[in-house]
């Protein structure tokens, strides 16, 4: 079935291209129009399947549509308003079009039906939020870039694995339930478990999301780890292995928030410990927990982007982000305050806050089905919330000791887009009805129950309790500025010690080779860079000569763009570029 | 320049704000009996549960945090060489 609507992952992609060529007042109401749209859209589409494309004697289909893939759209098409509000006032147009990439690759991830757009829109979305953890630009970010490309490519190829072997065995390219069945669906499991940051294929996650810019950040927060969450719900509900990787989730990196000296790393450990609630939902498997690990991504999306935003905000406005720089703030940041409080209480699951009513169902479920241990280790994962989400961020940063600091609330567009997350924080914990009749099966629950209530209350507060009392006694963890061991310690020795074997033991083979081959690799590499780049900057020289560029800026373009192109950052574009042109010749043909 | 809050400032409010929170945790032991603490698990019907289980979950947690801390921990510049 087709209509005359156009699918929402190519609305963002292709619309994204448009972003270059407008300027002011234009450009900022053309971005926020996209996700309404995208909106309007999903509104109006059937249940079904929409677009199926034929391809090759293969069945595309770009719009798969029940009640699971329609809340997961409306909250990355919610989320994606609230981002690009947020990052309104960046000029750099590489963030915007990245981001709106990002954005539509995880909904075409969501809506996929086959599995071969399916890994197309995963492979752009690596691609996408690559560029938007280099967006920063500095040494850090682009080596935590590359790092996190070369972890996504891999697990791409264990999920193209797994899909490969899967149409083998079955005939089809079209995917539901799958299971854990034979070696294609744990390829594919591999695959999509990595996106979703499960232990032990988690330390990309820590590692790259702490060095994106302020507002990209909140990007990457929301989309990577909830479409894989999102494909476990869909693919492998019930695998009992998810109950194991969820518990270690929730429980081990809480250890890590307690220790992290950078504000935005101790809320990506957060980040995994919220996924792992999700994750123990989908293991478990009962309609309960499975509507729980769903309610739960969704209030996680927005209260995780709203902790993000307040970072990326004090990031933004005073320069720093470690605890021991940060303190005091309220004073003159009153309004981010409040909103990274509101946050806190959300994610801390505090009764009329949004984590309350999604939590709850998952811990619940647990007890439904009398699994005491996950029950346990779920109740001190929570306590181990309130501690660093709930009160580290908020009190290390707003509070605690006054580090003089007396900066500037942010832009406006980053305030209202923090304050329509915060009402939607508070909104949802308190009239949580309209969210149950979006989960995928029909909702027996009632989170608001004196029992409820006083236990989570209980939980909290004494948590808060043994906080105050540590603090007060001197027994609390002390901030100190330091670096803590992940597991991306491996891939990074590895790296390391595999650099100095080959250096060591070609160095020989390399005296030999140098005077003569080593020159004329080189030159020939270096010409062929060099042409590239000249080329590259004949063509946009041209092209930013036409549309008006002059002088100053046009220098800064162009040095800006040979840049990239000398750091090989530019390849991945236009890989990036094949595999969108690519799409968009699909369904031009059809 | 815009006026700085400084309410946080004088200890006096600060020490207003440690006691209100006191009573709260007061009013919800107390508010316990009041409910019907229905659990799956046995654990729950012992009154107070949450509230010792959430302190010494809190406890534990920045203990253990610790001693973690003396194995992971390197130099901000472990990883430049």
């Amino acid at each position: 079935m087709t209509t005359n609507m156009f699918p929402p992952a190519l609305v963002f992609i292709l619309g994204a291209l448009l972003i270059p060529f407008l300027r002011g007042k234009a450009k900022a109401i053309y971005m926020l129009a996209l996700p309404v749209v995208v909106f309007l859209i999903l509104l109006k589409l059937p249940v079904g399947n929409t677009w199926v494309v034929d391809f090759w004697g293969y069945e595309l289909i770009l719009g798969r549509m029940d009640k699971l893939s329609l809340i997961f759209a409306y909250i990355f098409t919610i989320m994606a308003f609230l981002g690009i509000l947020f990052a309104l006032h960046v000029k750099d147009n590489l963030q915007h079009v990245s981001a709106l990439f990002y954005v539509g690759s995880t909904l075409g991830v969501v809506m996929a039906g086959d599995f071969l757009s399916l890994y197309l829109f995963w492979e752009i979305m690596a691609v996408s939020s690559t560029f938007l953890i280099i967006a920063s630009r500095t040494k850090e970010s682009r080596e935590a870039g590359f790092r996190y490309i070369l972890v996504h490519l891999i697990g791409g190829l264990f999920l193209l694995a797994g899909i490969v072997l899967y149409v083998q065995k079955t005939g089809t390219i079209a995917f539901d339930y799958i299971g854990l069945t034979g070696i294609e669906s744990y390829l594919i499991f591999i695959g999509i478990a990595l996106n979703a940051a499960a232990i032990p294929l988690h330390a990309w996650l820590p590692d790259a999301y702490p060095n994106g810019t302020p507002t990209s950040t909140v990007f990457l927060s929301a989309f990577t780890t909830k479409s894989a969450v999102y494909l476990l719900i869909r693919t492998f509900p019930g695998a009992d292995i998810l109950i194991v990787i969820g518990g270690l989730m929730v429980s081990l990196p809480i250890f890590y928030a307690v220790l992290e000296n950078d504000i935005r790393r101790v809320l990506s450990y957060s980040l995994m410990n919220q996924v792992g609630f999700m994750l123990v939902g989908i293991g478990i498997g009962s309609e309960l927990a499975l509507n729980g690990a769903v309610a739960h991504a969704f209030c996680h999306i927005i209260y995780k982007a709203l902790l993000f935003m307040a970072a990326g905000s004090v990031l933004q406005m005073t320069g720093k982000i470690k605890c021991t720089e940060l303190g005091g703030l309220y004073k003159t940041m009153p309004l981010t305050c409040i909103f990274c409080m509101v946050g806190a209480a959300s994610i801390s699951a505090f009764p009329f806050f949004s984590g309350f009513v999604s939590k709850s169902m998952i811990i619940s479920a647990s007890a439904h089905e009398k699994i005491f241990l996950i029950w346990l280790v779920l109740q001190f994962a929570s306590t181990g919330v309130v501690d660093h989400a709930g009160i580290k961020v908020p009190f290390f940063t707003f509070f605690g000791h006054d580090s003089g600091i007396r900066a500037k609330e942010p832009p406006l567009n980053m305030l209202a887009a923090m304050g329509i997350a915060a009402f939607l924080c508070v909104g949802l914990g308190v009239y949580y009805q309209p969210l149950y009749n979006l989960l995928p099966f029909p909702v027996h629950y009632t989170p608001y129950t004196g029992a409820h209530v006083v236990g989570q209350l209980q939980l909290l507060l004494f948590g808060a309790l043994a906080f105050t009392l540590l603090i007060l006694s001197g027994y609390y963890v002390m901030e100190v500025r330091s670096k803590n061991l992940d597991a991306d310690w491996t891939y990074r020795l590895f790296g390391q010690f595999a650099y100095k074997i080959l250096d060591r033991g070609l160095n020989s083979l390399n005296r030999v080779s140098e005077s003569v081959l080593m020159k004329f690799v080189k030159s020939v590499a270096v010409s062929f860079q060099n042409t590239a780049a000249n080329f590259a900057l004949f063509v946009a020289v041209n092209f930013w000569l036409l549309i008006g560029y002059r002088d100053k800026r046009l220098e800064i373009k162009k040095r800006r763009l040979y840049n990239d192109i000398l750091q090989g950052t530019l390849p991945i574009g236009i890989g990036a570029a094949v595999a969108i042109s690519f799409i968009l010749l699909i369904f031009i043909i059809t | 320049m815009k006026k700085e809050l400084t309410i946080f400032d004088s200890p006096k409010n600060v020490k207003r704000l440690r006691m209100g929170f006191y009573v709260a945790l007061v009013l919800l032991l107390i508010a316990e009996s009041f409910v019907d603490m229905h659990g799956e698990f046995s654990v729950e019907h012992f009154y107070g549960f949450y509230a010792v289980y959430g302190f010494i979950s809190y406890v534990f947690l920045i203990f253990a945090a610790k001693v973690l801390r003396k194995i992971i921990m390197r130099k901000e510049d472990y990883y430049d060489h």
